[in-house]
């Protein structure tokens, strides 16, 4: 019960994160990339590896990696975004987008894991 | 406001998915990340659907379908964890695993989001004729 708290605690507050920052970030470059949802995938994959790199306690990863990180990054969002670029017809960005998610997302978490074991 | 409504969202999905993957794990245990690829795959078809059936003719409250679509879908899929699972994989050596995963999430996320908006398409145009 008191994890599941901490899950939504976190959850409020990713998801809150996520809105802002990737509205911020895609409004402040004028382009048709999805920058804003990448920005908060790849920074929430980063410290996802980190703090379980760092073992911290199973209440801090309730909040912070289950709630928090959990609700920073999206999934659906990515694919949905793919599907729009796709359909307009804009194949570099399609194919780039997918490839630096996916790439970068499980290189950074790697790094992020390995900073974290050492730290 | 809207943030505060996103906030609630979140709330939901993040609840969703911590409860559906202490099921899964229950059900096909831990070697495989089940759990996580259905709630990415059903997740990316429900946004596909609800942004197609909702969006243009507006039946919903803006916030409310802000709340519904960022907030609670978005938490309720999740990135960082696939990430986190697929190097979990790949350093307990199961690269054919960690390949499977990759591959089944990642054509599976653009399979089910166009799924979903295809069903909502059609069930726009038959709400237009019934209407």
């Amino acid at each position: 019960m008191r994890e599941m708290i901490l899950v939504a605690l976190g959850g409020f507050f990713g998801a809150i994160s996520r809105f802002a920052l990737s509205k911020q970030i895609q409004e402040r470059n004028k382009t048709s990339f999805p920058l804003g949802t990448l920005s908060v995938n790849l920074t929430g994959a980063f410290l996802l590896g980190l703090i379980t790199g760092m073992q911290i306690n199973s209440r801090l990863i309730a909040l912070l990696g289950i709630g928090f990180m959990g609700a920073l990054t999206t999934f659906s969002t990515l694919n949905l975004e793919s599907e729009q670029i796709r359909k307009e017809k804009k194949y570099p960005i399609f194919y780039g987008y997918l490839f630096l998610s996916y790439f970068l997302g499980i290189i950074l978490t790697f790094c992020g894991l390995l900073i974290g074991r050492r730290i | 406001m809207v943030y505060f409504y996103v906030g609630l969202g979140g709330i939901i999905g993040s609840l969703l998915r911590y409860s559906l993957a202490i099921i899964a794990v229950d059900f096909w245990g831990k070697g495989f990340p089940v759990g996580t690829l259905i709630i990415n795959l059903s997740g990316a078809f429900l946004l596909g659907w609800i942004t197609t059936h909702f969006v243009f003719p507006k039946k919903l409250h803006p916030y409310f379908l802000t709340a519904l679509t960022t907030g609670v879908i978005g938490s309720y899929t999740t990135f960082s964890t696939f990430c986190l699972e697929t190097v979990h994989l790949i350093e307990a050596n199961e690269d054919i695993l960690a390949l499977l995963y990759i591959l089944s999430s990642f054509l599976g996320g653009l399979f089910f989001v166009k799924l979903g908006s295809t069903i909502g398409e059609k069930g726009k145009r038959e709400m237009r004729r019934t209407t």
